[in-house]
C-alpha cells in the first residue's frame, strides 16, 4: 500500500474544502495541505448553487436582524453563539471573495448589488447573476492555484478515517484512476464532503452528494446532529428535481396552483403582495419549509396540476419581462428551455418540491472541531449549529466561507504543534480496510447497487418526506434494515482496477444507508413538529418546546444500529417565540405595511 | 420508445483500442444522452463515464455524440434518429470507456495564472460598474467541460497548445478592471503554444454549451499579443 504523509488533509473540493485549504495555506505557508476530492474540485456540488450568499450589507440592515431571521428561520434550533459569529463574519468573507475576483452583480455605481431572499427581512443576498455557487467555486478553485502548499489529489475517494485513541491520524483513500489504496497520514483532517440529498429519490443534488463524510465520521463514533431536518426546496423541476432558484421569487416571481390562485395566502404567508412587487417575508418570500409544506397541503386538496405524471404547481415569471430575466436569471431561462421546454418570459414553469439540503450533519463546536481530536468538519456535511430545523436560503454559501476559513485556520494551528502518530499505530486498521475491500469482489451477484439504491431512495421519500408519521417512518426503518442486510451480501462484479465505478458506487451506497438510518431514527424520536420536520401523528403536529427544544444526536452503537440522545440548544439572546411570516410577522422590523391585495 | 446507443468501450486492462458496443435504451421526449448512459450502466455496471449535476453546470459529462463534442446532460435523444454513437472526448487520452485524462487540460488552465493579480489589501469591495463587469462576464462562464479542446484541430495536433478554455480564462482576468496581472500572463499567451497557435477555425465557439465564445477571447488575445509585440520593438 502506498504511504504518504501530509500536515493537513482536506476531504472534499467544494466551496468549504477549498476555502479551508486556502485558509490553512495562508495561515502557515510551510504546511503541506492535501486536498482530496472524489471529483475534480470544480465539479463539486457548490457549483449548482444559484441564488446567492447572505451578509448584512445595506445601511438599514443590522447584524441583529440577520441573527433574528436565522434563529427564527431555524425554529429556534440554531446555536445562537454560532449564529452571532456567522452574521458578524459573513460580510468580510464575501468581500474576500470579491478581492479574489468573484464576479458579483453590481449596481450602476459599481457597488455590489443585493437581492431579496426567503425568510430574510432585508435585502442582503449577494449574487453573481443566478450562478452564484458556480462563480464562488471557480473563484476559489482558481485562487487555490496560487498556493504551492496545496497539493491536489483529484479523484481520490476516502474509504476510512485513520483514528488512534480518539485522535485523527489520516485517511485511507482509493485512487480512482488506478484503483490503488493509499494511506495518507496527517495531523489534522477536515471533512468538507457536502450533504446527503441523494439518499432521497427526487432531489436537486448532483449524483455525487451521497453523504460520504457524514458516514465516515459516524462510523468512528462521532455524533450526527439534527439529521431529521431535511430541506425540501419548494421549486425543483418535476421528475429531475433540477433546481429553480429561490432568487426567481426574490426577483418577484409568484407561485400559482392549477387554478392560477396564489395559494400561499392560505398558509399564514399573506396577504397577497402584488405580482412583481415582492415583500420580504411575505408570500413567495416565506421560508422554504413553509412553502414546501404548503405544496403538500395543496396536493392533498387536489389543487396541484399534473406534469407528465408529477404533481406540480407553477412558478410564474412572465411579468418580470424578457430583459430582466436575461440579466438576473439567465441560467433559469436556459434550464427551463432545456429541461421542460419552456420560455419563462412567455409561460409559467411547472415546479414541485425536491430534497435540497441536509440541515444536520457531523457534530462540531463553533471551531468546527469534532469529538475526535484533530478531526474537523465544515459545510453541509457538518452541523456547526447554524441552521437548526430549517435553513434560510443564501445562508449556506456564506457558511462555507465563514466556517471554511475557521476550519482551515484551526487545523493549521493544530498541525503546527502536533506530531504524526507512528505508522505502526494504524497498520491494523489499514490492513482491515484493505481486506474488506479485497473481499468485496466476486464473479457474480444476484443483487445490484442500483436495485438497493432505488429501494433506499424511494423508502426515504415515502417515509421521511415533507410530512411524516410514525407508521410511515417505521416502515421506512424496516426497509432500511432489510437493505442493510442485503448490502452485506452485495458483491462487486467488476474486478477491473482503473476507474472502477462499480466499486465506488458500492461504497457510496454503504455510506448512504448509514446516513439514511440516522435521518429516519432521529425523525422517529422527535415526536413534535418543528421547521422541516412535520409530523401528522396526533399530539405531535405542533412545536413542543417543553420536550424538544433540543438537538438530536445520532450515535452509532457497536452493533451497527443508531442510538438517539439529546443535546441542549445554546440560547444567548433570542428566547423561543412563535414563528410568524406575512402580516403576522409584521411586528418585526422591516416588514412595514402589510401590502395591498391584487 | 427504444433507441440504440453505440458506446465506444475501452478497458485498458484488456483492450488494445476502443470498440463499439450497442445497447438498447428507453427514450422519451426528455431522455438525455446522460440518462441513456445511466440506463446502460444498469445493464452493464462496468461502464465508465463521469457525471454529477445533470444540469449543465458542473462540466463533468462531456462526450462525443455522433462525432460532435457535447454535454451528455444537455443533449437529447429526441434530436437524433433511432441510433446514436457516443465516444470519449476527442484529443484527450482515453482512460476507460468515456473517461478521459483531464490533467493536461488542468495544467493549461493553471499555466495562465487564472486568478486576480492585485495585492492591494482592503476591507471593502472594489467598485466595478456593470459595463466593466460586462467586458469579461461572458468569459467567466466557462464550466471547464473541455468540449472546445475536442473541437480544436490545433489542440489535436499539438497537445501543448494552451487551447480555447485556458486562453479564454486568461482573457477573462486580463479584461477584469480589478486585475493588474496582464503583464504576468502575456508571456504564456505570446509563446508559440499561446494565442498564435490558433488558426481560427471557430469550432470551439460552436460547441461551447455555455455560449462563452472562446474564439472571440482568442481573437482579443491576439490583438493584445500583437500590441505587446509592437511595444517590445520600441523597447531598448
Amino acid at each position: 500500500m502506498q504511504q504518504l504523509q501530509q500536515d493537513i488533509i482536506v476531504v472534499g473540493g467544494g466551496g468549504a474544502g477549498l476555502r479551508a485549504a486556502i485558509a490553512a495555506a495562508e495561515a502557515s505557508p510551510g504546511l503541506q495541505v492535501a486536498l482530496l476530492s472524489k471529483v475534480y474540485p470544480m465539479r463539486s456540488h457548490t457549483v449548482a448553487a444559484e441564488g446567492g450568499a447572505a451578509a448584512v450589507t445595506l445601511d438599514e440592515d443590522s447584524l441583529a436582524a440577520h441573527f433574528q431571521d436565522t434563529v427564527s428561520g431555524s425554529d429556534w434550533l440554531a446555536e445562537q453563539d454560532v449564529v452571532e459569529y456567522f452574521v458578524a463574519h459573513a460580510y468580510q468573507e464575501l468581500v474576500q471573495l470579491e478581492r479574489w475576483g468573484c464576479p458579483w452583480s453590481r449596481k450602476t455605481d459599481g457597488k455590489v448589488q443585493v437581492r431579496r431572499f426567503g425568510g430574510m427581512k432585508t435585502e442582503r443576498t449577494w449574487f453573481a447573476a443566478d450562478k452564484t455557487g458556480f462563480h464562488i467555486l471557480h473563484t476559489l478553485f482558481q485562487t487555490s492555484l496560487r498556493y504551492p502548499a496545496i497539493k491536489r489529489f483529484d479523484e481520490y475517494f476516502v474509504v476510512d478515517l485513520l483514528v488512534v485513541e480518539q485522535q485523527i491520524a489520516g485517511v485511507l483513500a482509493i485512487d480512482f484512476s488506478s484503483g490503488k489504496l493509499v494511506q495518507i497520514m496527517a495531523k489534522a483532517v477536515i471533512l468538507a464532503t457536502g450533504g446527503a440529498g441523494r439518499v432521497f429519490h427526487y432531489n436537486t443534488n448532483g449524483g455525487i452528494v451521497t453523504g460520504d463524510g457524514m458516514a465516515l465520521a459516524y462510523r468512528h463514533g462521532v455524533a450526527l446532529r439534527d439529521m431529521e431536518f431535511v430541506q425540501y426546496h419548494p421549486t425543483g423541476l418535476p421528475g429531475s428535481g433540477i433546481l429553480i432558484t429561490e432568487a426567481c421569487r426574490g426577483e418577484g416571481g409568484i407561485l400559482l396552483n392549477k387554478d392560477g390562485y396564489r395559494y400561499l395566502q392560505d398558509y399564514g404567508l399573506g396577504p397577497v403582495t402584488p405580482a412583481g412587487q415582492p415583500q420580504n417575508k411575505y408570500m413567495e418570500l416565506g421560508p422554504r419549509d413553509k412553502l414546501s409544506q404548503a405544496f403538500w397541503q395543496q396536493q392533498q386538496l387536489g389543487l396541484t396540476a399534473d406534469y407528465q405524471g408529477h404533481a406540480v404547481v407553477y412558478l410564474d415569471l412572465r411579468h418580470l419581462g424578457k430583459a430582466h430575466l436575461a440579466s438576473r436569471l439567465p441560467f433559469i431561462c436556459e434550464l427551463a428551455k432545456a429541461y421542460v421546454n419552456i420560455d419563462p418570459a412567455t409561460a409559467p414553469i411547472p415546479i414541485r418540491p425536491a430534497v435540497h439540503y441536509t440541515m444536520g450533519g457531523i457534530l462540531t463546536d463553533i471551531n468546527c472541531q469534532t469529538s475526535i481530536a484533530g478531526l474537523f468538519a465544515v459545510g453541509e456535511c457538518a452541523s456547526v449549529g447554524l441552521h437548526g430545523a430549517n435553513r434560510l436560503g443564501s445562508n449556506s454559501l456564506s457558511e462555507l466561507l465563514v466556517f471554511g476559513k475557521v476550519a482551515g485556520e484551526q487545523a493549521a494551528a493544530l498541525a503546527l504543534q502536533a506530531n504524526l502518530p507512528p505508522l505502526s499505530a494504524v497498520a491494523v486498521q489499514s490492513e482491515q480496510q484493505q481486506n474488506y475491500i479485497g473481499n468485496l469482489f466476486a464473479d457474480s451477484c444476484d443483487d445490484t447497487v442500483h436495485a438497493i439504491r432505488t429501494e433506499l431512495t424511494l423508502a426515504m421519500e415515502q417515509g421521511c418526506g415533507i410530512y411524516r408519521d410514525n407508521a410511515g417512518m417505521q416502515s421506512c426503518l424496516d426497509t432500511l434494515q432489510a437493505l442493510k442486510t442485503r448490502y452485506q451480501q452485495l458483491k462487486v462484479t467488476d474486478n477491473s482496477k482503473v476507474y472502477n465505478s462499480t466499486l465506488l458506487q458500492h461504497l457510496e451506497l454503504g455510506f448512504g444507508l448509514d446516513v439514511a438510518e440516522t435521518i429516519c431514527r432521529s425523525a422517529l424520536a422527535r415526536t413534535e413538529s418543528r421547521g422541516a420536520h412535520q409530523r401528522l401523528d396526533e399530539g405531535m403536529t405542533k412545536r413542543n418546546d417543553n420536550d424538544f427544544l433540543t438537538h438530536s444526536l445520532a450515535i452509532r452503537q457497536p452493533d451497527g444500529n443508531t442510538m438517539i440522545s439529546w443535546q441542549p440548544v445554546k440560547i444567548t439572546s433570542l428566547p423561543p417565540a412563535e414563528r410568524h411570516y406575512g402580516a403576522k410577522g409584521s411586528g418585526l422590523a422591516g416588514s412595514g405595511s402589510a401590502g395591498s391585495n391584487v | 420508445m427504444s433507441k440504440t446507443i453505440n458506446i465506444a468501450r475501452y478497458n485498458p486492462e484488456q483492450d488494445s483500442q476502443p470498440q463499439l458496443q450497442a445497447f438498447q435504451v428507453d427514450s422519451d421526449h426528455s431522455t438525455s444522452v446522460l440518462d441513456a448512459l445511466l440506463q446502460v450502466q444498469q445493464q452493464d455496471p462496468s461502464l465508465g463515464f463521469r457525471w454529477s449535476c445533470r444540469m449543465a453546470i458542473c462540466g463533468s459529462c462531456g462526450v462525443m455524440v455522433n462525432g460532435i463534442p457535447k454535454l451528455g446532460c444537455k443533449t437529447f435523444l429526441r434530436d437524433y434518429p433511432d441510433e446514436v454513437t457516443v465516444s470519449a472526448l476527442a484529443h484527450f487520452v482515453v482512460e476507460k470507456d468515456l473517461i478521459v485524462d483531464m490533467q493536461p487540460f488542468l495544467a493549461h488552465l493553471s499555466a495562465v495564472k487564472p486568478y486576480l493579480i492585485n495585492d492591494q489589501q482592503n476591507a471593502e469591495p472594489h467598485r466595478q460598474t456593470p459595463a466593466q463587469l460586462a467586458k469579461y462576464q461572458q468569459f467567466a462562464n466557462c464550466i471547464n467541460c473541455g468540449l472546445c479542446y475536442s473541437a480544436c484541430p490545433q489542440f489535436g495536433l499539438n497537445p501543448e497548445f494552451l487551447g480555447p478554455a485556458a486562453i479564454t480564462l486568461a482573457q477573462r482576468y486580463n479584461l477584469d478592471s480589478r486585475d493588474q496581472g496582464k503583464a504576468a500572463r502575456m508571456p504564456e499567451l505570446n509563446s508559440k503554444n499561446g494565442v498564435w497557435g490558433c488558426t481560427f477555425v471557430g469550432f470551439c465557439s460552436e460547441v461551447c454549451p455555455k455560449k462563452v465564445d472562446p474564439a472571440a477571447a482568442i481573437n482579443q488575445g491576439k490583438v493584445a499579443s500583437a500590441g505587446d509585440f509592437i511595444i517590445s520593438m520600441f523597447k531598448p
